[in-house]
């Protein structure tokens, strides 16, 4: 699965993307969240606020409780603040 | 019709909605809507936007598919920039046409407040001392602007 990362959640964990392949037990976007805290400070940092992060899946915005298995590409962002 | 735009140049506001006129015998309403860099009181420099270049093309497509579906609009276009947009400079314009005014007026308002909200873009200050600032932080009026059509 690729991850992509934006704003102040790519600067934090220091990466724009990435390819990671999450245990089974990862279904939804917030046990995504919970799985990559756990791998680094930096990561840790960035998801501190769980609740604060927006996913999208196959780049649509999707709650965190809705499934990720099976996605080609999860994206990781803080709220939005276009226009 | 509608139409979407991510460029990194500036736009030319006026030049936008004489296209979406000319020629046209059946338009009575043109609403438009541009939104600029401001300064926020001499502090700021320009505000740069990061975006989800996979992404932002095709949601604010899908916004501008709902307020198509729910008001009748002729034509809807949405130029949004992206990268350093110094104070002054437009950042996004929305315009709709429509034969009565207030199909042209819901629509416009409806995707500015639904793109703030859902548009995968981020703003990031840049001060007049020439130092990248901090990420502008997503607004609880906005949210609420988004909600009330919900209702």
């Amino acid at each position: 699965m690729k991850l992509v990362y934006f704003a102040w959640v790519r600067e934090r964990i220091g990466l724009p993307e990435e390819e990671v392949e999450p245990p089974a037990e990862v279904i939804t976007g917030r046990d995504l969240l919970a799985w990559l805290a756990g791998r680094g400070d930096n990561y840790a940092h960035a998801l501190e606020r769980p609740e604060v992060i927006r996913i999208a899946r196959d780049r649509v915005h999707v709650a965190a409780a809705a499934p990720i298995a099976g996605a080609r590409e999860v994206a990781l962002f803080p709220p939005m603040t276009g226009g | 019709m509608i139409a979407v735009r991510l460029q990194a140049e500036p736009f030319d506001c006026a030049a936008e909605t004489t296209a979406l006129t000319a020629g046209r015998a059946d338009v009575g309403a043109v609403v438009s809507f541009v939104g600029l860099c401001r300064d926020e009181g001499g502090r700021l420099a320009a505000l740069e936007l990061e975006h989800y270049p996979g992404m932002a093309e095709a949601e604010i497509g899908r916004i501008a598919g709902e307020a198509a579906a729910r008001w009748p609009i002729l034509d809807l276009v949405v130029v949004h920039r992206f990268g350093k947009i110094p104070v002054g400079e437009p950042i996004v314009l929305v315009a709709a046409t429509s034969s009565h005014r207030g199909a042209a007026f819901a629509a416009t308002e409806f995707l500015m407040d639904f793109l703030k909200t859902r548009a995968p873009f981020w703003k990031r200050e840049h001060g007049r001392d020439g130092r990248a600032g901090d990420w502008v932080a997503a607004s609880d009026a906005d949210d609420a602007a988004a909600a009330r059509w919900r209702g």
